[in-house]
């Protein structure tokens, strides 16, 4: 029983870590969190199921334009909400990035309306059944993707010299800038990266529910930036630990905590962390703020 | 019984010890400099003296108040009577040069929430003699800031900036004055008079520590002169003695 | 407008709100443009203007549009209690809507369950803002920036979950119907306010109130001393400014306002819920100063008038009123991030 409920937690975990990827690499290039994450998610989702529902585009493509369609938009969210305010004072970007966020939910309620939408994929295997364990293929196909994706943004950061270049920007950006990185590539960069995983996720969380809505991205986007935060902002692995964590967490709460105040409860988590332990468990390559 | 008692101050930052036991008595009404190479600690002296950085070791006492003042809350400090200046001027941008000023005047000054908002006549005069002050304060610097007392702080000159910060650690009422390079930038015309200045201020009772690296500026304000390096003092006493001391020569040009 | 003698340079400290500011910045506030374009005395600027007010509902015959006229002085009461917080000591709070919800839930409660007069109701609904917002504002002390608007937003949301599913006291979504007009006076001698213009004229007291007390904390000492940590709050504290005193009076005496703001809903609408009180009522009630101008008392006002007047007038496009919203939030930040009326701050650069 408990095994089955750790497959669950998994599950979750490994979304909301891809989705909280997106948020701490944002936040290591540029300190600031991008309110606007949650709906990237959210169009992903939308958007390939708008692929698949109304122009017949099979999964697996429909998948990846939506993929294409939402890191487009999340490039455009920096272009048009960051960047002409690179200078600007700190609350202004924070107004402008809240200002985008509902502009976009809004705008998916106006375009697709505000219920629940269908997300019609299923995967007719047998689940794989490990001891008295059944895991669902559906999962097992999240869990694998996760892991995969996880794996190689871990190493790309790592290996490549764009991903040194990445780590450069988040440590110092203006000692990268005089070592001849491109700062601005550097940031679109990451933002593309950022939002792709988060429309992966998005579509992973719509393959799990069977189901979509406008507002899907606040909820799962809160989560995830609890596990960023908890995991230490800006740290990639700790967006991993993070959000393996959170879905813990959930999976295993879930039994004790009534769905109404689940939420509260994340944002009782997020809230405690941010005022005792901003740093999260692994540090951040910045200063926690103080 | 001296005016400002610092004991075997100690500072680290990280692995790096900024103050290493650093003493230091101040006596009242005197001037001391307070010299030594880029690094040695000087500011972090005044960030912990003012309260802004927590000190890892050491005691300080000022003015029979027998309490360790390492021990107290940042905002408390002013209120014993030590104001600072800063090295990179930090005026409060928007306000204007004159609001500065009272803001400095803040803990010799007690309306509350509930006298502002019934405009009770005592917190009205409490205000009116804290402009009083206040222009009093400018006064010393001629009508330089009195001519612009209503000026946002940030269209100030960079000269008038220096003397806003001054002015505004002066309303403060207090008895010990702690300067962090108040001639960086200035012409020697400027400096001069700002030494005039301070030898003015000091008349009327008020301690000073100056940060300074001029040593002319040194040589005409100061009694006594201290020469820090890596945290520690290294020397102490006249201009004359701390000025061809050796080891003072051997940390600003190093070994030879 | 020369200052021909210093009586005249109090006197126009009194007009832009007693702030003191540089000359050229009091020719910013609207009050004093309006007055120098018609050659008046700020005064009678001022009492021209509180003519109009209490001459409105004369003028205004449609209930619809006294309706609309309402709703902006409830706007401006919560709007201007905001600006106490992020306008004067420079801190963000996407969470207002939670101190709004209290004054509402305090009074629709105490009145429907205890039968309490509605003017009792208001100091109880003010004093349990007070003390939430002392709550809010303790622990975001330490938190800055994009944190405190995350802390401040989770704030919101955790009250606004607890009203939903706390039904042994608010009812949860069901929310609190029946709450009774508000009366004054005895059996045959009473004022009941529940007629249009009798709400307008409450609600205009309520505003008078609060801009009154606005004005005149922001020249106070207390006000200067919010400015200051606006401004550099290290250098405040050395200053002598103690940082969590004052922060926390910020938070509890905006929260009041928001209570007295609450109260009022409650009455007016005669019946609370929920609903009224989510983060998106919080986001619509933090465009009004940012469109007005932080920190601009006047700027606020006028940023309500525009923010709830004009979606009003073109209710067909009621629809797409979030998504304006959210687009003018950008817009906004990008072309005039001060707001109409707001001083053009200089803030040192931040990288990115």
């Amino acid at each position: 029983m408990f095994w089955q409920q750790m497959v669950n937690a998994l599950n979750l975990g490994a979304m909301y870590s891809l989705l909280a990827i997106g948020y701490t690499m944002v936040y290591g290039i540029i300190k600031l969190i991008n309110f606007a994450h949650g709906e990237i998610f959210m169009c992903g989702a939308f958007f390939t199921w708008w692929f698949m529902t109304a122009l017949s585009v099979p999964f697996p493509i429909a998948a990846l334009m939506g993929i294409i369609l939402s890191t487009v938009l999340g490039i455009s969210v920096e272009r048009i909400a960051y960047r002409p305010l690179r200078n600007a004072p700190r609350f202004a970007v924070i107004i402008s990035v809240l200002g985008m966020s509902i502009f976009l939910q809004n705008m998916a309620r106006i375009i697709w309306g505000a219920e629940f939408q269908t997300f019609d994929v299923d995967f007719d295997f047998a689940p794989i059944i490990i001891g008295n364990v059944v895991v669902p293929i559906k999962k097992a196909f999240i869990l694998a993707t996760s892991l995969v994706l996880m794996i190689v943004l871990g190493l790309y950061v790592k290996k490549t010299y764009i991903g040194k270049a990445m780590r450069a920007t988040a440590a110092d950006p203006e000692a990268a800038e005089m070592m001849g990185i491109n700062i601005n590539a550097v940031i679109v960069l990451t933002f593309a990266i950022g939002s792709a995983m988060g429309a992966v996720a998005g579509i992973l969380f719509a393959i799990n529910y069977n189901s979509i809505d406008p507002f899907m991205g606040f909820n799962a986007g809160l989560k995830a930036f609890t596990a960023a935060v908890l995991g230490g902002i800006g740290n990639i692995y700790g967006a991993m630990i993070g959000g393996i964590l959170l879905g813990v967490f959930e999976g295993i709460g879930a039994g004790y905590i009534s769905s109404m105040y689940r939420d509260a409860f994340a944002f009782s988590v997020l809230i405690l962390v941010l005022i005792f332990r901003p740093e999260g468990l692994l540090g951040e390559i910045g200063k926690s703020k103080r | 019984m001296a005016l400002l008692s610092v004991n075997s101050l100690i500072k680290r930052f990280d692995g790096l010890t900024a103050l290493n036991n650093f003493s230091l008595d101040v006596d009242e009404g005197e001037i001391v400099g307070i010299i030594g190479p880029n690094g040695s600690g000087k500011t972090t002296f005044f960030n912990v003296l003012s309260g802004m950085y927590p000190a890892d070791g050491g005691e300080v006492f000022f003015d029979n108040h027998s309490e360790n003042l390492l021990k107290l809350k940042t905002h408390q400090i002013i209120g014993l009577g030590i104001a600072r200046t800063f090295q990179i001027q930090r005026p409060f941008n928007n306000l204007s040069v004159l609001e500065n000023l009272m803001i400095g005047g803040h803990c010799r000054t007690r309306a509350g929430l509930f006298s502002a908002l019934i405009n009770l006549a005592s917190a009205r005069k409490e205000r009116e003699q804290l402009k009083d002050h206040a222009r009093e304060v400018m006064a010393l610097f001629g009508t330089r800031l009195r001519s612009v007392e209503m000026n946002p702080a940030w269209t100030l000159s960079y000269a008038n900036r220096r003397r806003l910060e001054i002015a505004r650690a002066l309303v403060s009422d207090g008895k010990l004055l702690l300067i962090d390079e108040p001639t960086a930038g200035m012409n020697p015309a400027e400096s001069l008079q700002l030494a005039q200045t301070i030898q003015a201020i000091n008349k009327k009772g008020m301690a000073v520590l100056v940060i300074e690296h001029d040593m002319k500026f040194i040589k005409k304000l100061c009694s006594r002169v201290v020469a820090l390096d890596y945290g520690q003092k290294i020397v102490e006493g006249t201009y004359a003695k701390v000025r061809n001391h050796p080891k003072v020569i051997e940390a600003y040009l190093g070994r030879e | 407008m020369k200052l021909a003698n210093p009586k005249d340079e109090t006197k126009l400290d009194d007009l832009a709100g007693g702030s003191q500011a540089g000359i050229r910045e009091q020719k910013q506030n609207p009050l004093v443009r309006v007055a120098e374009l018609f050659a008046l005395s700020k005064w009678y600027v001022k009492l021209l203007i509180v003519f109009a007010c209490l001459m409105i509902p004369l003028v205004v015959q449609s209930n619809y549009a006294m309706r609309i006229i309402i709703y902006i002085g409830l706007y401006i009461v919560l709007a201007l209690g905001l600006n106490v917080v992020m306008g004067f000591t420079g801190l963000l709070n996407i969470g207002h809507a939670a101190f709004y919800a209290v004054g509402a839930y305090t009074t629709a409660i105490l009145m429907v369950k205890y039968g309490m007069s509605f003017w009792l109701t208001i100091p109880v609904g003010m004093f349990l803002g007070v003390l939430l917002g002392i709550v809010l504002g303790f622990p975001t002390l330490r938190v800055r920036d994009d944190y405190l608007a995350i802390v401040t937003l989770g704030f919101g949301q955790i009250i606004y979950i607890v009203a939903n599913n706390w039904m042994g006291l608010t009812r949860g979504p069901r929310g609190i119907p029946g709450i009774p007009v508000p009366s004054l006076g005895f059996s045959d001698y009473q004022i009941v306010i529940e007629s249009y213009p009798a709400y307008y004229y409450l609600i205009l007291i309520f505003v008078f109130f609060t801009i009154y007390a606005c004005v005149r904390i922001k020249d106070s000492r207390v006000g200067l001393a919010w400015t200051a940590i606006r401004e550099d709050e290290d250098v405040a504290a050395v200053m002598g400014i103690n940082l969590v005193y004052y922060k926390t009076m910020a938070f509890g005496f905006s929260a009041a306002l928001g209570a007295l703001a609450g109260s009022f809903f409650a009455v007016f609408q005669s019946f609370v819920s929920p609903n009224s009180f989510t983060i998106l009522e919080s986001v619509i009630i933090i465009t009004i100063p940012i469109l007005g101008g932080l920190g601009s008392i006047p700027g606020t006002i006028i940023g309500a008038i525009v923010m709830i007047g004009g979606p009003e007038f073109f209710r067909a496009a009621s629809e797409y009123r979030m998504v304006i919203m959210g687009a003018f939030m950008v817009v906004m930040m990008i072309v005039r991030p001060q707001g109409l009326f707001g001083k053009k701050l200089y803030q040192p650069t931040y990288k990115m």
